[in-house]
Formats: C-alpha cells, sequence, structure tokens
C-alpha cells in the first residue's frame, strides 16, 4: 500500500500573534514551530493503516527549509520517508495543493491522509481540493473511520449536533479530526532513525495565488470589562446587567 | 451577473446560516448589480419560496430524492450545472460542516478560488473584499478573490438573517445530470442528539473548565444552559481529560464560536481559548482566581467559586426569565 499523508508546518498554539513588516502575514520572530495538531492525527492513521496491511509511509509537506523539521517529527513517529516540496514563496491553499497533487499525481496512492484544518490559516480546504485535483473521492473531518479489506470506506463525520455516516472507497483522500485515534510520541529510537530516514527533494511548477492577501491585521482588543461581585451574592446584579445594559436576556 | 447561494436543509428544515448566507450576498448584490438565487436540496417548494424573504429573487430547487442527503460528488456537479445555466461567478454557502466540505472541491471545478470561513463582505472598486480569521481569530486578514470564478463560505452566526420582508422567490425547478459515479461518497444518515444546539450555531455558550474538578460536576453547566437555551461548551483542558467530547471544545483546536453570550465557568482563559471564544458579543467569566486572564475579555465578572455561584445564577435567571 502507498500511503501518503500531508502535513503542515505551523506556529505553535500558545504563539502571541504579531503582524509583520508586509502587513500581511505574521511576524515569524520567536514563534516556535511544531507539526499541525490535526496531522498528528493524520499520521497515526496513516501509520495504523500500514500496520494493518503493510506498505509504505511518506510524509509530504510544502514550505521552504525549515518544514523539513516537521518532516522529520511525522518520521520520527514511524513514517518511511519524507517528501518535501520546495517553496520559499508562500502560497494560498489552492497553489499548495496543487504543488501536492503535481507531486503525487503519479505516484499512485492507495490513500492520502491530512488533518482537518491547518491552525494557521483555518482552511479546511485540503482533502477537497486533492481529492477534485487528483480525480479521487474525499472524505472530510472523519472522527472514525475503517477501512475495509476491499477498499471500502466507513467514516463518521462530525456535524452541528451530531454525526454524519459517509461511506466512499479508495483511493482516497481522508482528513482527520481530533479523536480519531491517540497519536503515538516519538521514541528516543524513532527520532534517532528518523535522522537517517530519506527526504526527497521536489521543485514545484510556478503558481499565480487567487487568494491575494491585502492586510492583516489584529482584531479588535477587547478591553477587560467590570467586576460585578465576588461570590453568588453578585449574581442579582450580573441578571440585570445582562437585561438592561447587555441586552441579552 | 447572478450570485448563487448554496442553502442546507436537514430533515425538511432549512439552516438558519442559510438564510444568513442569502441576506449577505443580497447585502453585496446591489453594488455587483447582481442577483441573488438561492439552490436548495431537498425540503418543498414553501421553503424555496421562503427564501424571498431574505433576499433571494429566485431559487433552484432540485427535489431528487438521491440528494436529500449530502453527496460531495453529487452536489459538486450539480452546483456547476446551476451556476452556469444562471450566469453565476460568485458562489456563496454557509461555513458549516457540508459547506465545508462542499466549497473546496467546487472552488476547484469552477477553476476559481475560495476564501473560506468569512466574517465581513464587503465591495471595492467592483469587487468583493472579504474578512477572514486566521490563527483562530488571532488575527484577521483582508483578501480578494482574483480569479473570475469566486467562492465564498461564511461563517455561521456572524451575518444577520434581517428581518423577513413577506417577498417570494420564483421557484425553479431543476434536475441535475449525475452518474451512479457521482455518489460514491454519500452519506448514508445522520444521528443528532436530540435537543442538543451545538457550539458553532448556537446563539449563546455556557462552557465549563478545570474549575468544575470533574465530569461528575457537569450538571451546573447542564443546568445554567438549560436555563439560558444555550449549548454547552468546554475548554481544551476537560477535553483533553475526557470529561466532555470534542464536539465541545472551544478554542484553537477546538471550534470559534461568535454567539451573544458566552458563560465562561471555571475556565483560567488560556490563549488558545480565548483565541476561540473572545469575538462572542458578551462574555461573562465565573472564576475564583481574580487574575484570571479570562476577566481580561470578560464583559462581566464575577470572582467566586463555581459551586456556589454557578447554581446561584441559574436559579436567579429561572426566576428572572419566568416573569
Amino acid at each position: 500500500m502507498n500511503i501518503f499523508v500531508c502535513v503542515s508546518h505551523v506556529p505553535d498554539t500558545t504563539t502571541k500573534v504579531q503582524v509583520g513588516e508586509d502587513g500581511k502575514s505574521i511576524d515569524p520572530s520567536g514563534v516556535t514551530w511544531i507539526l499541525n495538531p490535526y496531522d498528528e492525527y493524520a499520521v497515526e492513521a496513516a501509520l495504523q493503516f500500514k500496520e494493518a496491511r503493510e506498505g509504505e509511509v511518506t510524509v509530504v509537506c510544502f514550505g521552504p527549509d525549515a518544514v523539513k523539521e516537521t518532516i522529520r517529527k511525522g518520521l520520527a513517529m514511524g513514517a518511511d520517508k519524507g517528501l518535501h516540496i520546495k517553496s520559499d514563496q508562500p502560497r494560498d491553499s489552492f497553489g499548495t495543493a496543487k504543488a501536492i497533487a503535481e507531486t503525487l499525481k503519479d505516484r499512485e496512492a492507495d490513500v492520502i491522509f491530512c488533518g482537518r484544518q491547518s491552525i494557521d490559516y483555518d482552511g479546511w480546504q485540503m482533502a477537497g481540493l486533492l481529492g477534485e485535483m487528483l480525480d479521487l473521492p474525499s472524505v472530510s473531518v472523519a472522527a472514525k473511520l475503517e477501512i475495509k479489506e476491499d477498499g471500502s470506506i466507513e467514516a463518521v463525520r462530525d456535524i452541528e449536533g451530531g454525526q454524519e455516516t459517509i461511506v466512499s472507497k479508495l483511493p482516497a483522500v481522508i482528513s482527520a479530526q481530533k479523536g480519531l485515534n491517540e497519536p503515538r510520541y516519538p521514541k528516543l529510537q524513532g527520532i534517532m532513525q528518523a535522522k537517517r530516514k530519506p527526504i526527497e527533494d521536489v521543485e514545484p511548477s510556478p503558481h499565480e495565488n487567487r487568494v491575494e492577501v491585502l492586510e492583516m491585521s489584529k482584531p479588535p482588543v477587547k478591553s477587560a470589562g467590570k467586576i460585578v461581585g465576588e461570590g453568588p451574592d453578585a449574581v442579582k446584579d450580573l441578571v440585570k446587567l445582562l437585561h438592561e445594559e447587555a441586552k441579552v436576556i | 451577473m447572478n450570485i448563487l447561494v448554496i442553502t442546507e436543509q436537514r430533515d425538511g428544515k432549512v439552516k438558519k446560516a442559510s438564510y444568513e448566507a442569502i441576506r449577505a450576498a443580497k447585502n453585496v448584490a446591489g453594488e455587483l448589480n447582481a442577483d441573488v438565487t438561492a439552490v436548495l436540496f431537498g425540503a418543498d417548494e414553501a421553503a424555496a419560496k421562503a427564501m424571498g424573504g431574505y433576499g433571494a429573487a429566485k431559487t433552484v430547487h432540485v427535489a431528487d430524492e438521491k440528494l436529500n442527503l449530502y453527496s460531495n460528488g453529487a452536489y459538486v456537479k450539480s452546483v456547476v450545472q446551476i451556476a452556469k445555466k444562471e450566469g453565476a461567478d460568485i458562489v456563496m454557502l454557509p461555513a458549516t460542516a457540508l459547506g465545508k466540505d462542499l466549497a473546496p472541491r467546487l472552488a476547484v471545478r469552477m477553476e476559481g478560488a475560495l476564501a473560506p470561513d468569512v466574517t465581513e463582505l464587503s465591495v471595492d472598486g467592483g469587487d468583493i473584499v472579504a474578512l477572514r480569521p486566521v490563527y483562530a481569530g488571532k488575527a484577521l486578514i483582508k483578501v480578494k478573490v482574483t480569479s473570475a470564478k469566486k467562492i465564498f463560505s461564511l461563517r455561521p452566526n456572524v451575518f444577520s438573517a434581517g428581518e423577513v420582508d413577506g417577498a417570494e422567490a420564483q421557484v425553479e425547478a431543476f434536475s441535475p445530470q449525475l452518474d451512479d459515479a457521482d455518489f460514491v461518497t454519500k452519506s448514508t444518515g445522520t444521528s443528532i442528539a436530540s435537543g442538543k444546539l451545538d457550539v458553532a450555531e448556537a446563539t449563546a455558550i455556557v462552557s465549563g473548565g478545570r474549575g468544575l474538578q470533574g465530569p461528575e460536576n457537569w450538571n451546573l453547566i447542564e443546568d445554567l444552559a438549560s436555563a439560558l437555551g444555550a449549548a454547552t461548551g468546554a475548554s481544551r483542558a476537560v477535553v483533553d481529560a475526557g470529561w466532555r467530547p470534542h464536539a465541545e471544545q472551544v478554542g484553537q483546536t477546538g471550534k470559534t464560536v461568535s454567539p451573544n453570550l458566552y458563560v465562561a465557568c471555571g475556565i483560567s482563559g488560556a490563549i488558545q481559548h480565548l483565541a476561540g471564544m473572545s469575538s462572542s458579543k458578551v462574555i461573562v467569566a465565573i472564576n475564583k482566581d481574580k487574575d484570571a486572564p479570562i476577566f481580561q475579555v470578560a464583559d462581566y465578572g464575577i470572582v467566586g467559586d463555581v459551586f456556589e455561584v454557578v447554581p446561584a445564577l441559574t436559579e436567579e435567571l429561572k426566576s428572572f426569565l419566568g416573569n
């Protein structure tokens, strides 16, 4: 089985985002970069898929040389090799998907996993974009997943107020929701081995962005409101304020 | 020119986010000299007509039973056929679970691009400018889609559906040309917890954090939520601890929410939680630590023990709202 998992190199969730000098992207100084949290579920799903069937797991990432560090995290978890689509120019989601799709097009993927969203640009797009570009079915935000021997897929995805069961079949692109599995921690041995695992470099074809960022700003700072009081005695005043001042009840 | 708005129904009932999307489209349509055409899969003709009350001049009603349940392949193909027929270069849809799944496939099939999860739309020089939160709301970006075909998914609960003005949309039945291959990926059914509101759709949310000390105390949160008609949410810490399901998690690795009222109980306010809820219109915080960061974003705070304050607030609300 030829298993691919697409990962993203993103600022840690504790990052205090500041707007960079170009006014269109974040200031990267002092930012700690991590493997996108949702991609950990995707890597784990890929490893479990391989363990049940045999095959090879390739971690794919688009971006500058720094993303190799994130590819190595996937390798340390147990993936076999990396695929680095090199670019110093950031792209929109469409352009990133296009670079991945053209790279994977002739590699006969049986399954491609990714996270439901990257926690930087929060686009929730990759499964659908890749599916459409590679002419493959896509199942997004899978919270439960069963892939049967005949390649049929049964996934449960979270929807508003409940869940939806989706059927599909391999080869397919599947994006992982938190809760799909428990991602394994890389062991020391895995981290050592990851350093020796191969990472292939690929140059993407040129792309013109279709979504242009005009400016980035910080949301208006919410000023701290009032402390209504202490303890249960304050609830009367709170309810009054919510009704008369805030007018939300 | 036409703006197509893809609406969504479940069990025959049109979702509120769909009306919000129609109204949002209508609000920019004037400056673009465009009409709004809604697309409705399933439900009935009355529902299709009623979309006029929110600003749709016309509703294309797809009453093929096979499409009552969602299939991304079949929906994409249907929408592409409708967009072509209606001469629509712009498609808007709610950024719901369905919309988020459909929009990227649609963008590629239409040879356009998608601005996802938009919270504000405006027109500048004849072109749509969309504002969208990134980094879970820690920053905002203004974007333009530069391709000829443009797709915008709109965050639920942010745009106002406005007042219904009684107008009726012209309804046109449409049967898309579909093959079995378009249904390779399809929904076989949904299970909705009865009476349960989802945090992403709710107009009020009561959330609990580690201050609740254990899942056995969640009745405090549920009782307050029930008094307010609110959904229940949770911090990442309690979801990671297994006290609550992930569907309730509010924050950067959960859901980003913007209800009218957000009540945070026993939540200290880690940056990744604040990112997910600070765009709520009114925030109430109840925490025993007066220095907790949650008070920095709260409009109203009570410093105190959640085990005392939350039940007192529930009782006070019950008697207040009962009158």
